[in-house]
């Protein structure tokens, strides 16, 4: 009959904490894997319009262009004027082809012809650069684009 | 040699290393979610003959260097532009028995707006000197009135909302057939086919 009775003692184990490494290794790992450091290194000032009509980037196909004002620490050099940035440095708009084919050529082979270019620029910049930018991707035959902004709209209630 | 065990290592303070770059991860961790409005430009080909538009079937919009807006030659604020663009779309003005008259739509059917939604063509004018952010504006009000009426007619057809659909079947959420899907999206598409025509911008002076 003892046998059912439940032995008392008085103290409550102590919780084993063993696999308490593991866990955490576990979320360790996860986030190193999904964590993108930054790769491209902002050399214009980049302050994304809001809009909330939005879909979403596919990012594998997808070409980035900055556009905007030089960043503060680099105005006393390229002044105030509007400056297109592909990759890690600034580029013409006379540039812009041989820049966005070499962009292009870096994507996945079988994505190259359903390349989309994601247009990130600054919400103080002069849709006339932005129209340069469209001129020349038309000139490439790389009609797909997507203005990147930021969540919100821009109407205040 | 004497053989001596090795001490075993303390593993105690492992979890709290872990923790550390567990927290400088966290911390440094920015899952980016760039999202935008996807557009498509015209190749870039010479047109032999462009199609005439009849000017009831135009919505111009105009923005000027000061970021106001023109629409129709008058001056409108933005608020306003995207129930405008909504009563130009679903004007629905062919008279009735024409083979252009637009069944579904629930305008006004004002003669001098447009005929029907296949016809009907925003055009947007810039200014090279507007500000990207109300470009960015302008745009998105106009998507914003085809994504409403697209929604409507959705609605009426099938019972659901076209863009959260068609969110759904872009970021593969989509239980079901989803050619079926798509091809109930393209009708809906068609039924109100974005035209948005871009004109080049002028240059100050013009």
């Amino acid at each position: 009959m003892s046998k059912f009775t439940k032995k008392k003692s008085g103290e409550l184990p102590a919780v084993n904490t063993a696999s308490l490494p593991d866990i955490v290794f576990m979320l360790l790992f996860f986030f190193m894997v999904v964590t993108v450091l930054r790769n491209n290194n902002l050399l214009v000032k980049n302050e994304l319009p809001k809009a909330d009509q939005v879909e979403k980037l596919k990012k594998d196909r997808s070409v980035y262009i900055f556009a905007g004002k030089p960043s503060a620490r680099y105005q006393d050099k390229y002044g105030k004027e509007g400056k297109i940035q592909i990759g890690d440095k600034y580029t013409d708009v006379s540039n812009l082809k041989a820049a966005l084919t070499e962009a292009r050529a870096k994507l996945l082979p079988e994505l190259q012809d359903k390349v989309m270019v994601a247009l990130k620029v600054d919400k103080e910049t002069n849709t006339g650069l932005v129209t340069d930018i469209k001129q020349e991707l038309r000139d490439l035959n790389m009609l797909k684009l997507i203005y990147i902004t930021a969540p919100g709209t821009e109407i205040e209630n | 040699m004497a053989r001596r065990a090795t001490p075993e290592v303390n593993a105690g303070s492992m979890a709290d290393i872990a923790f550390l770059l567990l927290i400088f991860f966290l911390v440094t961790t920015t899952i980016e979610k760039d999202k935008g409005i996807a557009r498509q430009l015209p190749p870039n080909e010479e047109v032999t003959d462009p199609p005439i538009i009849k000017q009831k079937n135009l919505f111009i919009v105009n923005v000027n260097k000061n970021d106001q807006l023109l629409v129709e030659d008058k001056l409108m604020e933005l608020k306003d532009l995207r129930q405008a663009a909504i009563d130009f779309l679903d004007n629905g003005g062919a008279p009735a028995g024409s083979p252009e008259r637009c069944n579904y739509c629930k305008g006004k059917r004002l003669p001098e707006s447009s005929d029907n939604p296949d016809k009907a063509v925003v055009s947007v004018q810039n200014h090279r000197l507007t500000s990207y952010k109300m470009y960015i504006s302008v745009q998105n009000e106009l998507v914003a009135a085809y994504n409403h009426l697209r929604n409507r007619e959705s609605q009426r057809l099938y019972g659901w909302d076209f863009t959260e659909m068609k969110k759904d079947l872009d970021e593969a959420n989509y239980q079901g057939n989803e050619e079926e899907l798509q091809t109930k999206l393209e009708n809906i598409q068609k039924l109100f086919p974005l035209k948005l025509s871009e004109a080049e911008p002028k240059k100050s002076g013009q």
